[in-house]
């Protein structure tokens, strides 16, 4: 079986905090939900710690907003970023 | 089109022409304006970058105009948030909300703008005397989004 693949954004502080707007990132057996993936990316260490750091972190796939036990598939569209402050 | 996400400003009063034009079943027009405050959590700031996430936005927003057309009975709604650098006295957001009557065209007024405030992806940025900063999210807002509930 083949691993899913799928685009992972950062935005705002956390964008700069991780030095990257986003990335395709492939996800291993056992790597299936929000919180899984936030682990992933986290755990290469150095500034992707970040990412486990960030307080009320926000998540969405595919451009909805996502909750950490959401199911991520292949080809989703995930964004993490910190709480909104618009209006 | 009822949401509207851009660098460009806006003329509130050309804006509520164009949502009322044709219609003679409006009896208020409800509308709310952010603007770039120049004083934000005790220092100045002389401008304000709005970043936010192309596509989700635009569907966020009008999400929350679907939300507020089910829960009152109004007419017409226009939502249009800037992005971008801006100044101090410069708008960043306008609803406009059209009813038969003005209790629902204020509550879904204020609904709209309590949920854009903790639903929409946008992310401010400010320019103050000691460096720029990320503007954190307030629990003000939250508890207003929440009342809704």
């Amino acid at each position: 079986m083949t691993h899913k693949t799928i685009k992972v954004l950062y935005f705002a502080a956390l964008r700069e905090a991780l030095g990257t707007p986003g990335e395709t990132v492939e996800l291993p057996d056992g790597c299936t939900t929000l919180a899984n993936v936030r682990s992933l990316i986290a755990g290469r260490g150095g500034d992707w710690d970040k990412l486990a750091q960030m307080k009320n972190l926000r998540a969405a796939i595919n451009q909805r907003m996502a909750d950490p036990g959401a199911t991520v598939a292949d080809g989703d569209e995930v964004a993490f970023f910190p709480p909104v402050t618009g209006g | 089109m009822s949401v509207s996400v851009r660098e460009a400003d806006f003329d509130i009063g050309a804006e509520i022409d164009a949502l009322l034009a044709g219609r003679t079943d409006v009896g208020a027009v409800a509308t709310f304006t952010g603007l770039v405050r120049d004083m934000n959590d005790g220092s100045g700031v002389h401008a304000m970058t709005l970043e936010h996430y192309p596509g989700m936005t635009e569907a966020a927003l009008e999400d929350i105009v679907v939300e507020a057309k089910s829960r009152w009975d109004i007419l017409a709604v226009r939502v249009i948030h800037r992005v971008g650098l801006l100044q101090p006295a410069d708008r960043i957001v306008l609803v406009i909300v059209a009813g038969s009557h003005r209790g629902e065209a204020f509550a879904a007024c204020e609904f709209i703008m309590d949920y854009l405030k903790t639903r929409a992806p946008f992310w401010k940025r400010e320019d103050t005397p000691d460096g720029s900063r990320w503007v954190d999210a307030r629990d003000t807002d939250d508890s207003a989004a929440r009342r809704w509930d």
